[in-house]
């Protein structure tokens, strides 16, 4: 169990500052929704948040630590990264590709091989792509791609994980079907933090919400509390209305359509 | 495929299985230990054959005994002119295009992990044009004895343009360096020409040529120490990082969020290979498609996991080189074609077939 909190982060992509002193916390057991229009700094601030960049300024910490001052095998431990449309140009396969997940815990001589087998295919299962496991990740859809990725994260067994837009790429299905796999993954106590698009999913499975505009934070808060139809119209200039589910009772985002 | 998604809850489709004769090799039979297993035999015969090979009657028992008696095993040895063919000249000769072939495949596997380009070859940063601006200086002021030496500080200053030239252009990243690589190596080429057409006669101009295509004709013991030992020094260490390797498979943000120092890794393995391109280069001359092409080959047999692909690539490397040169010198006995023209004719086809492949697979 390990809480994220990043304080008054900077960060700049390419030369420019996209992330001006963001604050996130995010506390074991729960998913937190990273939202916000295009180019708001979401990639940037996940990024920081695993620690792969150096923020210009701030902190950014896992449980007591400091997530720059950790080793950094130590740190690929704590937290996984699904990055966004990752591809490779090697012939890896699907099996091959989720052993990388492995790397932190075996180091360079690897480790147990039925261990790590025994990893990669519960992690391939957790994903649904058992039946993909000897495919060349080359040959993979982007959505089958993006569920490998999630698999190879998932085989690093780390008590934080942070995703970009996970859902990008899937079918109304496959994006259930992983969202739910992030509940059950927060409901055995892991730390989530995912940037997503669609408000819908947001509001549908995340606890908590930051949203992001400009690489500022507007509103963070419990999900039905922070995405209010003024907040939705303030960042993204849309109108909308939460209505309830009639079976479950869950609030469903209905957008107006311009010209209704 | 979609459509039966929404409806079956399990989301899992056959796989296509043993598509390839390759793929079916790889999963089952072809395990990474047999296969080295197998190389490093076929090493062993193919550098006692290929020493047996050429204008004089030598057999593979005479290859062991001139060796068993040089190393003191109590052997009787040769005739002194018998074993001079096969100590002094043929033996020195195959085993330095061993250790030059094991040395290009181990840089080109390593060079096209780092910058995540298939097709990146050893002599990318402008290292074989370096070498060889180096080389053709020296045998043109009738220094020849300075070629290796030569060579290799050309080598490494051209490293160094390169990478001076791509920090200039802003961060060095994989990219930027390997254009900055192009940049070098045409200038290099080009005062090279210049150098050639203004002074170059008659028998400088041949050695200018072979070295230029690249030739193991001259190679002595002394070529064996320079070549073999690089290998040994920067690969055995190349070899035991290979993990890291694999890393950089989805770019540096993922490698770094699996707790790889990319930017340490990626330089130190960069010069490191830089390092023994250089030697290599300073012996045999650059000697193209080794490096680029037997990688690739492995990779097809074992996949791309490194731990398996760099010393297979380094072994099929040096068979490879050992027959290529073997055919250089014997195919037109008496004339010697460079072994880079051998390579070339054997290597650019299957170049091809590797693009064609890769083509019709995305």
């Amino acid at each position: 169990m390990t809480a994220l909190r990043a304080d008054r982060v900077r960060a700049s992509a390419g030369g420019r500052l996209v992330v001006d002193g963001v604050d996130v916390t995010a506390a074991p057991g729960t998913v937190t929704a990273v939202i916000g229009p295009n180019g708001a700094g979401k990639s940037t601030l996940l990024r920081t948040l695993a620690a792969v960049d150096r923020p210009d300024d701030g902190t950014v910490r896992y449980g007591a630590d400091d997530a720059f001052a950790l080793r950094r095998r130590e740190r690929a431990r704590l937290a996984a990264l699904v990055e966004q449309d990752a591809t490779t140009e090697l012939d890896l396969t699907v099996a091959d590709t989720v052993a990388l997940g492995r790397l932190p815990h075996e180091g360079l001589w690897g480790g147990d091989a039925a261990e790590r087998s025994g990893i990669v295919g519960a992690s391939l299962q957790a994903v649904g792509m058992t039946a993909f496991a000897d495919r060349r990740v080359t040959t993979l859809s982007g959505g089958e791609r993006q569920r490998v990725l999630l698999a190879k994260a998932l085989a690093q067994r780390t008590p934080l994980l942070l995703l970009d837009e996970p859902t990008n790429h899937l079918d109304i299905a496959a994006q259930l079907t992983t969202l739910g796999l992030l509940r059950r993954l927060a409901a055995a106590g892991t730390t989530i933090v995912a940037a997503l698009h669609d408000l819908g999913l947001a509001i549908a499975y995340a606890d908590a919400v930051v949203v992001l505009a400009a690489g500022r934070v507007v509103a963070a808060g419990p999900t039905r509390e922070t995405l209010t139809p003024a907040l939705l119209r303030a960042v993204y200039g849309v109108d909308a209305v939460l209505l309830e589910h009639p079976g479950t009772g869950r609030p469903v985002l209905a957008l107006d359509l311009p010209g209704d | 495929m979609r459509f039966s998604a929404v409806t079956a809850p399990d989301r899992t489709v056959p796989v296509a299985r043993g598509a390839f004769l390759l793929d079916s090799l790889r999963a089952s039979h072809l395990t990474a230990v047999g296969a080295g297993t197998l190389l490093a035999a076929l090493l062993v015969v193919s550098v006692a054959v290929a020493v047996t090979l050429g204008p004089a009657d030598i057999r593979v028992g005479d290859v062991w005994r001139s060796i068993a008696s040089h190393l003191g095993l109590g052997v009787s040895p040769l005739s002194a002119l018998r074993d001079g063919i096969v100590w002094e000249l043929r033996l020195p000769r195959v085993l330095t295009a061993a250790a030059v072939g094991a040395g290009l495949a181990l840089s080109g596997a390593v060079m096209q992990a780092l910058t995540r380009n298939a097709l990146a070859d050893p002599y990318l940063l402008g290292l074989s044009s370096g070498a060889s601006l180096g080389a053709v200086a020296v045998v043109l002021l009738g220094l020849g004895v300075l070629l290796p030496v030569a060579a290799f500080a050309g080598a490494m200053a051209a490293l160094l343009a390169t990478l001076a030239l791509a920090r200039a252009a802003g961060a060095l990243t994989p990219a930027r360096t390997v254009l900055a690589g192009v940049a070098v190596s045409s200038l290099a080429g080009a005062v090279t020409s210049l150098v050639i057409f203004w002074t170059a006669t008659g028998d400088s101009y041949r050695e200018i040529l072979g070295w230029l295509l690249g030739s193991l004709a001259g190679a002595r013991w002394p070529a064996v120490a320079i070549a073999a030992g690089a290998v040994l020094v920067v690969g055995i260490p190349l070899v035991l990082v290979a993990r890291l390797l694999d890393a950089f498979a989805f770019g540096d943000t993922s490698a770094a969020a699996l707790g790889v120092p990319v930017e340490a890794v990626r330089w130190t393995l960069l010069g490191a290979t830089a390092l023994l391109t250089g030697a290599l280069v300073s012996v045999s001359g650059s000697i193209g498609f080794v490096g680029l092409v037997l990688p690739h080959a492995i990779r097809l047999l074992t996949g791309p996991g490194h731990r398996r692909l760099l010393p297979l690539s380094a072994l099929a490397g040096a068979v490879f080189l050992v027959w290529a040169d073997t055919a250089a010198r014997t195919l037109f006995d008496p004339r010697e074609l460079p072994v880079g023209v051998v390579t070339a004719i054997l290597g650019a086809p299957v170049f091809a077939l590797l693009l064609v492949r890769r083509r019709s697979r995305s």
